[in-house]
């Protein structure tokens, strides 16, 4: 069984009725990375945003089949807490609230959801300062308020510690990698493929095939004008590296 | 069998010692007619076993309350209140007439305690269920008592210090707060019933939060509550009023009065939490808080700092003070009132400096959710000899929803030209860049409400003494309860 099976998704904005996603078909199978890759403004954050259950979106038409349920009759929360993880291309600062703080909460959102006990407070900083620690980071940042004053890159950092820690199914980079320095591009793509795993998927959002070179996809997709245009192998990447987009772009008009 | 016999002990200990200190006298009549005249304070004065002069205070008090006119400048919607429609007396509730287990019990109040995470024991207790549990904490009570006395500290009811220590009563009762000095105060000078008095000496830092035993003394706290402090030169105390866990009192108005009094080099921390009954979601009922907190920082080099969260109470009306007369003292407001639904809230402080070199701090966080109304309303007076004095305050206030309000009345006069003053305020809207987030991350809506306005109050938050933070944290989550979603 796929692990999400997305059919023939239209989605709208709520607003002003403009669609932004006209007819999605993605699937990808337990333990597969897929990469996305589009010019600007094709909804590749739209489609994240809509698979995750942001506000402000109609879907007018299609259907997501998560792990085997109905992903776009859950609450964003639900979808969370069933194993969908998104790293927002625009993390969000939370003043006054610490990183880990932040993250005990979401892991006892998580533990209440299967009636189980809250985590010790203790016990939980010694998780987390492992957790920084394998990726790289400096548990300092654990003090910090939620992205509140970070550098961009600390930001993008930072979604990918809260990845490790909530472990999900399936997990959403929306270009975790703009913004990044050489060394931070590294940290960021070893704590990815560190959590690789079988049962495990991913779906990552990037304008740079260089990326791919340390997150190898097993599948690559090219979005334009709300659509999937193109599925092709890690090849495609650097196909469109080449080219650019000027092919889709016109199918699309 | 050893607990039990235990148990016995305490409860023949116990009532030994309610008798010995009065807490409960020989009451025939439960209740005074309703209604508030010269006869009723007597009556009061009388069934309290109090000494002449207290009496003749109450009457005075009483003779300049008919004088004057409940206050109209907050900005708040308070229907006619009839003074005459009222008890100003009823004896003590006795656990025989509470309710018998916890299934009597509410169930929107039970809810509400488990949320907070309190434990079963202490839930009876709260809700006055009269089992062993009550007289287990109450002996924990005795103990601390005892503790306190070996160190000279007095804390006991304020009837109790009128009898024990009239000569410390008299000295600085009213000297804070006098009679006269406002509609409510004087009504709480004439009729309060009860309330605590706590002395700490010379030199002594008070080893405990005073509140495990606060929270058992006042399980019923009266409608007019009087509360005197007094820290002696070089003293220490942190006194914890209130409770955490929400308490559903019927008594629709409340005007308490608290007096701290600060000598050379002395400290004072109050701390509040508030949750009285606020009303249902379409604003009826609740309680009508109208308290008149003020400090006293008489001494050089003494300090108070006033912690507060308010997140009761149909009306609040409060503003805890301090006059900072003692050269180099200090005073410090950290204020965070949340108002949701029909809510409405007028609150800040006043900082009046006297003394040389005198400085205070404000921050004041106020969150409106529902069609709630959150006032901030403060006022720092510099005056003439107040040479080098300095104040900074910030009023943050945090919108949930676009019908509710928030505002900042902040007054300022500066008598001295060396006075240096620092007045920031903001205004912002929890943005559903920020819930989305939290969901993302898998917390529900009001568990992202509430870690966003914990982490907006943090800097009041972390004021409170730590044994109050867990559940005051949770309370907020609690108190804005169907605010966004
Ligand atoms: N809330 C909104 N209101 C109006 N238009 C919107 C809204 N959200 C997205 N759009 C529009 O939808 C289109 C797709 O936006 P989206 O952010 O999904 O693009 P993207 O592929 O992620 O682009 P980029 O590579 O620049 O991140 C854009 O034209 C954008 O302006
Ligand atoms: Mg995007």
């Amino acid at each position: 069984m796929p692990l999400i099976e997305i059919k023939n998704l239209h989605a709208r904005i709520e607003d002003d009725g403009k669609e932004i996603l006209k007819g999605i078909d993605l699937t990808i199978e337990p333990g597969e990375v897929h990469a996305i890759m589009g010019p600007n403004g094709s909804g590749k954050s739209t489609l994240s945003y809509v698979l995750s259950g942001r506000d402000g979106y109609e879907i007018t038409e299609g259907s997501v089949m998560f792990d085997g349920v109905d992903l776009l009759e859950m609450e964003p929360d639900e979808r969370s807490r069933a194993g969908l993880f998104l790293a927002f291309q625009y993390p969000v600062e939370i003043p006054g609230v610490t990183n880990s703080t932040f993250l005990r909460e979401a892991v006892n959102a998580r533990r209440k959801g299967q009636g189980e006990k809250e985590v010790d407070a203790l016990q939980f900083v010694k998780m987390m300062r492992e957790k920084t620690k394998k990726l790289g980071m400096s548990d300092e940042m654990l003090k910090r308020a939620v992205n509140f004053g970070f550098s961009g890159g600390e930001k993008k950092r930072n979604e990918i510690l809260q990845m490790a820690v909530l472990e999900p199914k399936f997990a959403i980079l929306d270009e975790t990698d703009s913004g990044l320095d050489i060394d931070a591009l590294k940290i960021v793509s070893d704590g990815v493929n560190s959590l690789r795993d079988p049962s495990r998927s991913m779906l990552v959002i990037t304008h740079y095939q260089r990326l791919l070179n340390y997150i190898v996809p097993d599948k690559v997709h090219v979005m334009a004008d709300g659509k999937i245009q193109r599925t092709g192998g890690k090849e495609l990447a650097e196909e469109l590296e080449a080219s650019g987009y000027a092919d889709y772009q016109e199918d699309a008009a | 069998m050893v607990a039990t016999i235990e148990t016995e002990q305490t409860v023949k200990e116990l009532g030994a010692q309610k008798y010995k200190y009065g807490f409960v006298t020989d009451i025939d009549m439960e209740k005074a007619p309703k209604g508030l005249n010269e006869d009723i304070i007597r009556f009061i004065s009388a069934k309290k076993n109090e000494p002449e002069w207290m009496l003749e205070w109450r009457l005075k008090a009483y003779s300049r309350w008919l004088d004057m006119t409940s206050p109209d400048w907050a900005k708040l919607n308070i229907d006619p209140i009839d003074y005459q429609d009222a008890y100003y007396y009823a004896a003590p509730k006795s656990k025989d007439d509470g309710p018998k287990s916890l299934d009597e019990v509410d169930p929107e109040l039970l809810r509400t305690y488990e949320k907070l995470g309190i434990p079963l024991k202490e839930q009876e207790m709260l809700a006055g269920v009269a089992v062993d549990a009550v007289f287990d904490s109450v002996s924990v009570a005795t103990t601390y008592k005892k503790k306190l006395e070996e160190q000279g500290i007095i804390f006991c009811s304020i009837s109790e210090a009128m009898r024990n220590h009239p000569e410390l009563v008299r000295k600085y009762m009213g000297t804070v707060v006098p009679q006269g000095d406002n509609f409510f105060a004087a009504l709480n000078s004439a009729v309060f019933t009860d309330g605590s008095f706590v002395y700490v000496p010379k030199g002594v830092r008070c080893p405990m939060e005073l509140s495990t035993y606060f929270r058992i003394n006042t399980a019923d706290t009266g409608q007019f509550e009087r509360t005197l402090i007094i820290a002696d030169e070089g003293s220490y105390v942190s006194y914890l009023e209130g409770c955490t866990a929400p308490q559903r009192d019927e008594n629709q108005l409340h005007a308490a009065v608290v007096e701290l009094i600060a000598l050379d080099n002395a400290e004072i921390k109050y701390s509040t939490v508030q949750n009285w009954y606020p009303g249902d979601e379409n604003g009826v009922g609740g309680i009508y808080n109208f308290v008149t907190k003020r400090a006293a920082c008489r001494g050089k080099n003494s300090k108070v700092s006033w912690t507060q969260v308010e997140t009761g109470s149909a009306i609040t009306w409060k503003y805890p003070s301090c006059i900072l007369q003692g050269d180099n003292s200090v005073g410090e407001f950290y204020s965070v009132a949340i108002t949701n639904n029909h809510q409405q809230a007028d609150t800040g402080t006043k900082m009046i400096h006297l003394g040389k070199n005198t400085r205070s701090t404000i921050i004041s966080k106020g969150i409106s959710a529902g069609q709630a109304d959150n006032t901030y309303r403060g006022l720092v007076s510099i005056m003439p000899k107040a040479e080098g004095a300095r104040n900074f305050t910030q009023c943050d206030s945090l919108l949930i929803g676009d019908k509710c309000g928030a505002h900042t009345v902040p007054y300022i006069e500066s008598k001295n030209p060396t006075a240096r003053i620092e007045h920031e305020a903001t205004t912002a809207k929890i943005s559903e860049d920020q819930l989305f987030y939290c969901k993302q991350r898998g917390l529900g809506d009001e568990d992202a409400v509430g870690l966003i306005v914990n982490g907006f109050c943090k800097e009041v938050m972390k004021e409170l003494p730590m044994e109050f933070s867990v559940e005051a944290q949770k309370l907020i989550g609690i108190s804005l309860e169907g605010s966004v979603g």
